[in-house]
């Protein structure tokens, strides 16, 4: 998406004089901003690193005028990180968030999309979800007890790549002729684009244990994830219907003409090209699936920011909610931002290619 | 593609019209067999699940439907635009609780788009300084969840200090951990006469910025100032109406007059502003990129200056490609605002979802959630639409 695309600017001395002191009115603004940057940062400043408590227990940082306890995200680490995953079998979920992270990394490189890639991401996610759940290796573990970064990945990936196929549906079906098809899928994407995310977590929760016989889909994960799915696929339909927008007809006609039908033309002409242009966008829908996964946090699930929120009320340490809600936006931080930047590299080299 | 092209042709004399039939057929497109045994699965699917729901309420022994909505609700909301009390039906309360969240998400579209078009220009400032920290706002606010920045924003108007220390700014403005207080304007005479000068200002505001659809004309935000300003004045004097602001002051254990926000309603509304305006930057920086260079150049050497040049050819065709975004983000906006729950403001999914919690009528609960949203949505869309169509392209529009 050209919306994220940033020309930095080069820091040479040259342009740095221009850009700053040009002209009078311009170091005035210079020395302005500077000045109320200042201001607003020194406070932050004094209370992050300055007055902050870097090691130590509750009562140091209990402290009248210190600032930010770090020695309790020290303490909590392993809990925000992994939420009430017993502590002896946390090797599970950091191996998942290891085994995840490589994975990001190879498949970020273009050159890797090849079949082979769908097929290791098609086994590693049920791998993840099996080695979390204990199901191969015993002692289990009920998906309650999951919890922090793990759930986070996992949600949003499995969100994603589950949601994909039925976005493709939908979005051929709302470009299909066929009045009923495109009338069905037109009403449901928009209506769960009309809808908060809470509202299809609240389905999830209340209404769908009532829809389905009384002991189908106990696990409240499970529910989660599959609202959550819904709700992506319909936002993912939006995103290939504008890629397959962006396929000139001529190029559905001349599949036509060779003889080719509607599923090869598909598969083997429109799809190739459209899902290629749309993948910076789709990486950009990615980060926002990873950012909406913490309104889990808001029906009771212990993802990343829910894990950082329990933490902060630990009897021991009890009410460090600024010092744990940083810590987590740090780790959101550096995901989404690393993945914005993949996405704006992304786009460029694909545009070079083509 | 060639059957719609088909359905739209005007049929020459000779030619007979296809029979009714045929034109369902069309109408409906390619195998409508396959459609019509799509609809009857989607359908029996349906059918099973609400059946399921049935049941499942029968055997917890609630009655399907919207009667509840006439009993007394006996709980109480925090803030609200109407007079409400826990002796109110659940109908009032559900009312309040959508007031809540169209409030905010008034004020929140509103105020953000001021911001955030003041921190899009501020991206594309020469000055190195100000980009980068427009840029560095705008890269925080983007790539934290919002429901974390929210948590943020409750904690830190929770823990301001009691209303005796309160933070006192000049002009009346007070910060504690009991809300917000701000000035107030307080409109003073015949009671019939009121609400006149506001309405008159309005009024002028409304003429001015109509003239050009009725009379060509263009207008000017100052020229739209001055009249609404001196409507407003002039109202006053004639029925007789004066304005007085009311300072918030301190007072025994409370700040007293004034207006006052809740914690929980600032928490929420300052974090969907600072949350959306980061968006609505990019959008608005997007937007008046995507003006070409060669615009600035012809116009600069018409010589035109640089504030002319932004505001006569640059923005009008940056705003083509900055509505329908700006749509989508304020859409974002009204949705976001439910995270309000989250937080303990009473918008409508939170009294929605305590109303579900006290009568169990949790499928009522969230079809009237739902119902509202997409109500909203399409409210807010329809009028985006209409404005979309004023500043588009002619010849687009002409299609």
């Amino acid at each position: 998406m050209s919306e994220l695309q940033i020309v930095l600017p080069r820091f040479r001395r040259r342009n740095l004089a221009a850009g700053l002191f040009d002209s009078r009115l311009n170091g005035l603004l210079t020395l302005a901003c500077l000045a109320v940057a200042v201001w607003m940062f020194m406070p932050l400043w004094r209370w992050a690193v300055n007055d902050a408590v870097w090691t130590g227990l509750a009562p140091d940082c209990g402290v009248d005028g210190a600032g930010a306890c770090w020695a309790f995200i020290g303490a909590k680490f392993r809990f925000i990180i992994f939420g009430f995953y017993p502590p002896a079998l946390q090797w599970r979920p950091a191996l998942v968030i290891l085994g995840i992270t490589i994975l990001l990394f190879v498949s970020a490189r273009p050159q890797s999309w090849r079949k082979w890639l769908l097929l290791l991401w098609l086994a590693a996610i049920p791998l993840c979800w099996l080695l979390m759940a204990g199901t191969l290796l015993p002692p289990k573990v009920p998906t309650n007890q999951w919890g922090g970064l793990p759930i986070t990945l996992l949600v949003s990936l499995i969100g994603l790549a589950t949601a994909f196929p039925i976005a493709l549906l939908l979005a051929l079906a709302r470009r299909s002729e066929m009045r009923i098809l495109r009338t069905i899928a037109v009403l449901f994407i928009e209506c769960l684009r009309g809808v908060p995310l809470i509202a299809v977590l609240y389905v999830a929760m209340l209404i769908v244990p009532m829809a389905l016989p009384a002991d189908a889909l106990t696990d409240k994960l499970l529910r989660a994830q599959i609202g959550i799915t819904l709700f992506v696929s319909a936002y993912l339909a939006e995103v290939i219907r504008a890629g397959l927008q962006s396929i000139p007809a001529g190029q559905t006609e001349a599949a036509y003409s060779l003889g080719l039908g509607y599923w090869r033309t598909v598969q083997l002409v429109v799809l190739p090209q459209a899902l290629r242009i749309v993948i910076p966008a789709m990486v950009n829908l990615a980060i926002g699936i990873l950012l909406n996964t913490s309104l889990l946090t808001v029906i009771g699930i212990s993802d990343l920011l829910n894990a950082a929120k329990t933490a902060a009320t630990d009897p021991n340490w009890l009410g460090f909610h600024s010092e744990a809600f940083v810590f987590a936006a740090c780790v959101y931080f550096a995901i989404s931002f690393g993945a914005s930047r993949y996405s704006i590299w992304l786009e460029a080299k694909l545009q070079a290619r083509t | 593609m060639l059957l719609r092209i088909a359905s739209r042709k005007r049929y020459e004399p000779g030619f007979s019209k296809p029979g009714s039939w045929a034109s369902a057929r069309q109408w409906l497109g390619p195998s409508p067999f396959l459609q019509a045994a799509f609809l009857f699965v989607v359908l029996a699917v349906c059918w099973y699940l609400g059946n399921n729901v049935v049941e499942t309420m029968q055997r917890l022994g609630l009655k399907l439907g919207f009667g509840f909505l006439s009993q007394r609700a006996n709980f109480e909301i925090g803030e609200s635009l109407i007079a409400y009390s826990s002796s109110d039906t659940y109908a009032r309360a559900l009312l309040a609780g959508l007031l809540n969240t169209i409030n905010v998400a008034f004020f929140g579209c509103v105020i953000a788009t001021v911001c955030g078009v003041m921190l899009g220009i501020a991206r594309l400032s020469g000055n190195l300084v100000l980009a980068s920290v427009a840029r560095a706002y705008v890269e925080i606010f983007r790539n934290t969840p919002l429901l974390l920045q929210l948590f943020l924003w409750s904690a830190i108007f929770h823990s301001l200090p009691a209303p005796r220390r309160a933070i006192e700014f000049s002009g009346g403005f007070f910060l504690s951990n009991r809300g917000i207080f701000i000035p107030r304007l307080i409109f003073d005479g015949p009671s019939v006469f009121i609400w006149l000068p506001l309405a008159a200002a309005a009024a002028g505001v409304t003429i001015i910025a109509t003239r050009r659809r009725f009379f060509g004309q263009r207008f000017y935000a100052t020229r739209i100032l001055v009249l609404s300003v001196a409507m407003f004045v002039a109202v006053c004097w004639a029925t007789g109406v004066s304005v007085s602001a009311e300072l918030p002051a301190r007072g025994g254990f409370n700040i007293s007059g004034g207006l006052s926000l809740t914690p929980e309603f600032a928490g929420l509304l300052t974090g969907l502003v600072f949350n959306a305006a980061a968006t609505i930057a990019e959008i608005v920086r997007s937007g008046i990129q995507s003006v070409g260079n060669g615009q600035w150049e012809a116009a600069r050497a018409l010589g035109l200056r640089p504030g002319h040049i932004m505001r006569l050819i640059v923005l009008p065709q940056a705003l083509r490609v900055i509505t329908p975004l700006m749509t989508s983000n304020y859409l974002d906006l009204t949705k976001n605002s439910s995270l309000a729950v989250a937080i303990g403001f009473p918008d409508l999914v939170s009294v929605a979802n305590t109303t579900a919690n006290t009568t169990g009528q949790t499928l009522e609960a969230i079809t009237i959630i739902a119902a509202a949203y997409l109500t909203l949505n399409l409210a807010v869309s329809v009028l985006m639409n209409l404005y979309n169509r004023r500043i588009m392209l002619r010849e687009e529009r002409r299609r």
